[in-house]
C-alpha cells in the first residue's frame, strides 16, 4: 500500500467552499488569560460520560484528574485551572441540552503553573500501557468528533496498522488552528507523529496537508530530516478532505469498505491537534486541559487563534477578541460546514471545539426553501456517492427502512449536499434524522 | 461585557453556494431570449402575442392553484409558458395557446403536487394536449412573414387560412422525401414551430446552460449521438428513403427538445448513468417515430415516453456508494 502520485491524489465528488482563512491564517497563536469560572461537561467526548471523582467545595490543582472514564469508550477529565469545585450540576452544553458538568472557580491568586511531572518514557511502554496513558491523558479526536483516541489505538487481535495518517487537511473554511499549529510547532507535530507511529508499529506515517497551507507544508518538510518514516504530502483543496475515509482515498486511492473502519485497511487517522496533545502529554505530563481555537468570522472584532483552557465560556473567549460586532446574528461552534449554532454565549469550550465563528446578516440570510428540482448537484457533491436528494425525500415521508437500503448509514454528515442545494433544502438534517430512526429500529430488533 | 445578541439557530452548513432555484430557472430563460427574439424577427408580432398568451396562461394557473404565493416567483411557470409557446405554430389562435399552458401547468404540474413532483415535462404535456385537441391548427405552418408583414388580425380568434401555408422540412421529408437546405435549417429561415427554427441559437443557448451547469451535458450528448448514429445507419441502408443524419439533427424540434425539454431536471433522471439511458432512449424513439411512424415529428412523444420511465431508470441506476461492491479495499 503506497501513497498515490500527486496528480491522482484526490477523492471523487466533494465541494469547493471559499477558504475564508485570511482573517486568522497569519495570526500567531495567543494564550487566553484565566477567567473566573470553568464549566466541564462530563459528556464532552463520544461514548459514555466521565464519572466525577471530586466533591463540591474540593480544591483542585491545574491538571488534576477530576473525572474518570465512565466505561471503556469514555475518557478522563482534568481540571484546567487551580481552584475549587463549585458545582456538579446540569449546565447548558453547546448543543443546547443540559448536561452534568463540573463547575470550577479559578483561584485568582494561584500561579496556575502546571505541576512539573517527570516526562513519561514512551519508548519503554507496552502498547497496552500506552493506550492506558492516552486514556489517562483524556485525549480525544480534536478535529470535532471527540472520539476517545485510546479506543482507536486498541486493535483487535491479529490486526496491524501499517500506516499512520495525520490529518492536517483542515478542510473546514475559516478554521486555521491546525494550520497555525503546524506552522508554530512543527517539531512537536513530528514528535507526536513519531511516538504514535512507533507505538502502533506502523511502517510509515503520512501528514496530509491541503495545498492552501503551503507554508505549513514547507516548514514540516524542513524538519523532516530526523524522521525517516514520516512524509508530508500536499493535498488538493477540497471539502471534506479531512473526513477519515476521504483522506485515505486521497492518499492511497483505497476506499474503506462501508461499515468498516480505517483500521480494517491497516490505517489509523489522527488529527494534528490530537497528535500535538499526545506529544505534549508525554513530554510535559500535561493532560488534555486546553486546546487551540480559531475565533473568526465577520462578526468578531479581532479574529485570532487562541490557546483556550477547556471549560472557558465562549463569552470570555469572545471578550478577549474584542467582543462581537453589533451586527452579529449567529455564533457557531466548530467549522461552518459541520459546526453547531449556539444559543447562548455561556456555553463552554469543549475538547472538540475547533472554532468559534460569528456571522452577520450577510452570511446568515438564506433564501426560502424551494422544492427539489432534481438538479443532481447533491449527487455530485456527496463524497460517499449517495443520493442525498432521494434520501431527504424518503426522510420527509418517513420511509426510514428504504433509506437504509439507499445506504443512509454511510452518510458522514459533511453537509456537502446542503451546501450545494440551490433549493436550500436541509438535506443533511433530514438524513441525520433518518439515520437516528434507522438506528432506533436496529436497536429494537436486537 | 458582551451584550448578548439575539442569536439565530439555523441548521448547518452555514455556507452555501450561490445558486438558487429561481436563478437556475432564470438562467434557462436567459438562454431562451435570443431564440425568442429570433422567432419574433422571423414570424412577426403575432409570435410575441402568442408568447404572451402562453406565459399568461401558465402564470395565471400557477397562481390559482399554488399553495403558496412564493412558488409564483420561482420562475418555473414563466419558463413553462415560454417553452410551450416555442413549440407552437406561429399562426395558432391565441386562446389555444392560453389553454395549452393552462393544461401544461394545471395537469402537467400542479396536480402532481407542484414544482419538482411532476412526472412529465409540463410544456410538452400542454403541447400534446393541443395536438390531440386541435390537430389542424397545430399542424398548419406558415412561411416566415418577417417582423412587419405579420398578419396581426389573424391569430387572435381563429385559424387563418389566408396566410401562406407551407410544409415544414420534416413534412416534406415524410410526405415527399424531399430534404431542405441544411444552411436554411441551421440559420432558421424555414417554416416550423416558431421556436424550433434556428438551430444555431438553440445550440448556443444549450451550450450556455451546459457551461453554467444548469443542465446535465450527458442528456444532449446521449440524444444527439444516438440520433446521428441511428440515422446514419438508416441513411446507409437506404439513402433515398431516409434523410441524412445532419438533416435529422437540425430539423424539427429536435434541438429545442434536446437542450430545453429533455434536460428539464425534474423530469429527467438525476443519476449519471440514468441520464445516458434516458438520452439514448429519446434518440432511438425520435428516429423510430419520424421514420417508421405516422407522424412527421416525434421529439415530443419521445421525450414524454421517456419521462414516464424516469422513476424506473433511477431505481436501477443508483450510484455505487463509496466503499460498496468492488470499490472497497484492494490492498
Amino acid at each position: 500500500m503506497n501513497p498515490l502520485p500527486a496528480f491522482k491524489r484526490s477523492f471523487a465528488h466533494g465541494v469547493h467552499p471559499e477558504g475564508h482563512d485570511e482573517q486568522t491564517a497569519h495570526q500567531p497563536i495567543q494564550r487566553v488569560p484565566f477567567v473566573n469560572q470553568y464549566i466541564l461537561p462530563l459528556g464532552q467526548h463520544l461514548g459514555v460520560p466521565a464519572r466525577p471523582i471530586v466533591k463540591v467545595g474540593e480544591r483542585v490543582q491545574r491538571g488534576q484528574l477530576i473525572a474518570e472514564p465512565g466505561a471503556y469508550v469514555s475518557t478522563t477529565l482534568h481540571s484546567p485551572v487551580t481552584g475549587w469545585v463549585r458545582a456538579i450540576a446540569p449546565r447548558r452544553s453547546p448543543r443546547g441540552d443540559l448536561q452534568t458538568a463540573i463547575e470550577i472557580e479559578a483561584d485568582a491568586y494561584a500561579t496556575q503553573r502546571l505541576e512539573s511531572k517527570p516526562t513519561i518514557d514512551w519508548a519503554s511502554l507496552s502498547i497496552d500501557e500506552f493506550i492506558k496513558q492516552i486514556q489517562n491523558a483524556g485525549i480525544v479526536g480534536m478535529g470535532g468528533a471527540a472520539f476517545p483516541t485510546h479506543v482507536k489505538y486498541d486493535l483487535p487481535d491479529g490486526m496491524r496498522i501499517q500506516h499512520l495518517v495525520i490529518n492536517g487537511a483542515e478542510c473546514e473554511p475559516y478554521l486555521t488552528n491546525d494550520h497555525r499549529l503546524m506552522l508554530e510547532r512543527p517539531e512537536v507535530v513530528l514528535q507526536g507523529t513519531e511516538i504514535v507511529r512507533q507505538k502502533l508499529g506502523a511502517t510509515l506515517a503520512t501528514i496530509g496537508v491541503e495545498m492552501n497551507k503551503a507554508d505549513a507544508i514547507a516548514i514540516l518538510k524542513k524538519h523532516l530530516k530526523h524522521y525517516q518514516h514520516i512524509q508530508v504530502l500536499p493535498l488538493r483543496v477540497k471539502y471534506p478532505q479531512g473526513a477519515e475515509k476521504m483522506l485515505i482515498k486521497s492518499i492511497f486511492g483505497i476506499e474503506v469498505p462501508a461499515g468498516q473502519l480505517p483500521r480494517d485497511v491497516g490505517v489509523t487517522v489522527n488529527n494534528v491537534s490530537t497528535i500535538v496533545a499526545i506529544a505534549d502529554y508525554f513530554q510535559t505530563g500535561m493532560p488534555l486541559i486546553e486546546r487551540i481555537v480559531t475565533v473568526s468570522g465577520p462578526g468578531v472584532e479581532q479574529p485570532a487563534n487562541l490557546i483556550v483552557p477547556l471549560g472557558t465560556p465562549v463569552r470570555e473567549v469572545l471578550r478577549f477578541c474584542g467582543g462581537l460586532k453589533e451586527t452579529t446574528r449567529e455564533v457557531i461552534m466548530g467549522g461552518p460546514m459541520m459546526g453547531i449554532p449556539i444559543a447562548s454565549l455561556d456555553v463552554p469550550i469543549l475538547k472538540g471545539s475547533s472554532g468559534i465563528l460569528a456571522f452577520t446578516a450577510a452570511e446568515t440570510s438564506r433564501p426560502p426553501e424551494y422544492p427539489c428540482i432534481h438538479c443532481g448537484r447533491c449527487l455530485e457533491a456527496c463524497p460517499h456517492f449517495l443520493n442525498p436528494s432521494r434520501l431527504s425525500r424518503l426522510a420527509k415521508i418517513g420511509a426510514y427502512a428504504e433509506m437504509a437500503q439507499y445506504n443512509a448509514l454511510d452518510c458522514v454528515e459533511c453537509g456537502a449536499c446542503s451546501f450545494s442545494c440551490p433549493s436550500n433544502i436541509p438535506i443533511v438534517q433530514l438524513i441525520k434524522m433518518g439515520k437516528e430512526e434507522i438506528r432506533k429500529v436496529k436497536v429494537l430488533n436486537k | 461585557m458582551i451584550k448578548d445578541p439575539k442569536l439565530l439557530i439555523q441548521a448547518p452548513p452555514f455556507l452555501r453556494q450561490n445558486l438558487t432555484t429561481p436563478q437556475a430557472m432564470l438562467d434557462v430563460i436567459y438562454a431562451l431570449i435570443p431564440i425568442i427574439i429570433a422567432s419574433i424577427w422571423f414570424f412577426g408580432l403575432s409570435a410575441l402575442l402568442l408568447l404572451i398568451a402562453s406565459v399568461a396562461g401558465a402564470v395565471l394557473t400557477e397562481w390559482l392553484f399554488s399553495p403558496s404565493p412564493k412558488s409564483l416567483w420561482d420562475g418555473s411557470a414563466i419558463l413553462t409558458g415560454l417553452l410551450l409557446a416555442l413549440t407552437l405554430p406561429p399562426t395558432l389562435p391565441l386562446w389555444m395557446a392560453f389553454l395549452g399552458s393552462v393544461v401544461a401547468i394545471g395537469l402537467g404540474k400542479m396536480v402532481w403536487g407542484g414544482l419538482g413532483n411532476n412526472l412529465f415535462n409540463p410544456a410538452l404535456l400542454g403541447r400534446a394536449f393541443l395536438l390531440a385537441s386541435f390537430p389542424a391548427a397545430m399542424t398548419t405552418w406558415t412561411t416566415e412573414s418577417g417582423i412587419f408583414n405579420s398578419n396581426l388580425a389573424m391569430p387572435f380568434m381563429h385559424q387563418s387560412f389566408d396566410a401562406v401555408t407551407s410544409a415544414t422540412p420534416l413534412n416534406l421529408m415524410e410526405l415527399q422525401h424531399q430534404t431542405t437546405n441544411l444552411w436554411d435549417l441551421f440559420i432558421g429561415t424555414i417554416p416550423g414551430s416558431f421556436g424550433e427554427t434556428s438551430a444555431l441559437l438553440i445550440i448556443l443557448g444549450g451550450l450556455y446552460l451546459i457551461a453554467r451547469r444548469s443542465i446535465d451535458w450527458r442528456i444532449p450528448t446521449a440524444i444527439l449521438t444516438t440520433v446521428i448514429i441511428f440515422s446514419s445507419l438508416l441513411f446507409i441502408t437506404d439513402s433515398t428513403r431516409f434523410p441524412n443524419p445532419l438533416f435529422a439533427v437540425f430539423s424539427g424540434g429536435l434541438l429545442l427538445g434536446v437542450f430545453f425539454m429533455a434536460t428539464d431536471p425534474v423530469t429527467s433522471p438525476l443519476t449519471p448513468k440514468g441520464a445516458w439511458i434516458f438520452g439514448i432512449g429519446i434518440g432511438i424513439l425520435v428516429i423510430l417515430i419520424r421514420n417508421f411512424g405516422a407522424l412527421p415529428e416525434g421529439v415530443m412523444y419521445a421525450i414524454l415516453l421517456m419521462n414516464a420511465t424516469v422513476p424506473l431508470i433511477e431505481r436501477y441506476t443508483q450510484p455505487r456508494a463509496f466503499g460498496h461492491n468492488g470499490g472497497g479495499s484492494k490492498k
